[in-house]
């Protein structure tokens, strides 16, 4: 329990230690603790950023899904109404050639008609002629009667 | 040990007394003239282990992912810096006071643990080589304390150095003139008749404390090493008795004096950051 000089070198000895540390040892380990908190940090924001990111492209593709779903509904629509407008188009055409048709018919037959009636016409004075040679049993000039049976044709129109 | 057995107060003796440069005990209570050389040995030797720890952990210090021997030393440096900071309110002051916290911790931790090493082995080593190469007539004549911190000349050596660094940081802080106001008007007030009761109770607290501060951590080596001491006394009497009283208050006391030793290195650095912190303060 004597002093002497050994406090004073302790002393010394104390401060070198403690200069020594303070220049080589807590700089470097301090350096790499801060860095590496940085690295933490920066790659917990990175997380946290790649969540955000996540859960917008989430959000985009139910609306991109949602768009999708529409354009669809609007394309069957006109789609739709399209092919009904063809299918109206059809039967006016349709409807169309069907009168067409029988206007055409009407009317050949209304031709066939009168042409009948025109044979007819023609028949019925030569029919009458005939009928009334044999009433007459003779000759009758048709050119005298010519106006006569002229007059008849007409009647008959 | 000399060649007819000790007794036991020579035993004691034997182990407590320092060799130094004198080559006998020290016979002045203070001589500036004396160094324990084996203090001073032990002292140097492992506080260049404690940096050379430190700094190979320093040199590999990587910000990526640590090894072990980094991670520990890194556990230790947190450890130091968070209390550093929470004591010492300084970013520029902590720059050389929470380096040194650390190394004092470490070295004063490796210092108590030489009071672990069986307490006979390196002193006995030390006598027989000495004796073997004749520098001694024989092994008892030499002298060898292991543990620097069981030498009151280490640990008030250490708390002087703080003190010197508490007065540094009270000029740096408060400025020379700015300290000695406080020297003379704390803590009582700036009445003219209190200077002189403010100044001796100031000088009374700068005294306290590094004399407690070195004391305390002496205190506890020291009376762990007598206590080491006396149990391998017991082992010495060759009884079974003695046998079994060494082996069960050895292995008691040692496994107490684990945490002795690793509770008085932390009070110490921390005491060292609070004293620097309190310097930092006005009152």
């Amino acid at each position: 329990m004597n002093l002497n000089a050994t406090l004073i070198a302790q002393l010394v000895v104390f401060f070198i230690l403690g200069w020594f540390t303070m220049k080589f040892v807590w700089p470097p380990i301090m350096k790499s603790l801060d860095e590496r908190a940085k690295k933490i940090a920066d790659g917990l924001a990175a997380a946290d950023k790649a969540k955000a990111d996540l859960a917008l492209a989430e959000k985009k593709v139910v609306e991109e899904l949602r768009k999708a779903r529409e354009s669809a509904g609007d394309t069957r629509a006109v789609a739709e109404r399209q092919a009904a407008g063809l299918v109206e188009e059809a039967r006016a055409e349709a409807a169309r050639i069907i009168a067409k048709a029988r206007e055409d018919a009407e009317a050949e037959a209304g031709a066939a008609a009168q042409r009948a009636k025109e044979a007819l016409r023609e028949n019925v004075a030569a029919l009458a002629v005939a009928g009334a040679e044999r009433i007459l049993r003779k000759e009758i000039n048709a050119q005298a009667h010519a106006d006569l049976l002229a007059n008849l044709k007409q009647e008959l129109q | 040990m000399a060649g007819n057995a000790p007794t036991a107060s020579e035993y004691v003796i034997h182990h407590l007394t320092h060799f130094n440069t004198t080559g006998h005990a020290q016979e002045a209570v203070i001589d500036w003239s004396v160094i324990n050389i084996d203090s001073m040995f032990w002292s140097i030797a492992l506080g260049l282990l404690t940096i050379f720890i430190l700094w190979s952990a320093a040199r590999k210090a990587t910000s990526g992912v640590p090894g072990r021997f980094q991670g520990f030393v890194e556990l230790m440096v947190e450890m130091v810096a968070d209390q550093a900071k929470g004591i010492v309110h300084s970013a520029e002051s902590r720059k050389f006071v929470a380096p040194l916290a650390l190394t004092v911790f470490i070295w004063i931790f490796l210092m108590n643990f030489m009071d672990l090493i069986p307490v006979d082995l390196l002193p006995m080593l030390w006598g027989e080589s000495v004796a073997a190469m004749g520098f001694v007539e024989q092994p008892g004549d030499a002298y060898m304390r292991v543990v620097p911190t069981a030498d009151l000349n280490i640990t008030l050596g250490m708390s002087a150095g703080v003190l010197l660094l508490c007065l540094y940081y009270n000029v740096k802080i408060k400025g020379f003139g700015g300290w000695v106001h406080e020297l003379f008007t704390a803590p009582f007030g700036a009445h003219p008749l209190l200077w002189p009761v403010n100044f001796a109770m100031q000088i009374i607290e700068f005294v306290a404390k590094t004399v407690s501060h070195g004391m305390r951590l002496f205190g506890n080596l020291y009376a762990g090493e007598l206590l080491f001491i006396l149990i391998a006394l017991l082992g010495g009497t060759a009884t079974v008795f003695g046998f079994v009283g060494h082996l069960i208050a050895g292995s008691i006391w040692a496994i107490f004096h684990i945490l002795i030793i690793v509770l008085q290195a932390f009070i110490f650095m921390m005491l060292t950051l609070v004293y620097v912190g309190q310097a930092h303060e006005s009152h």
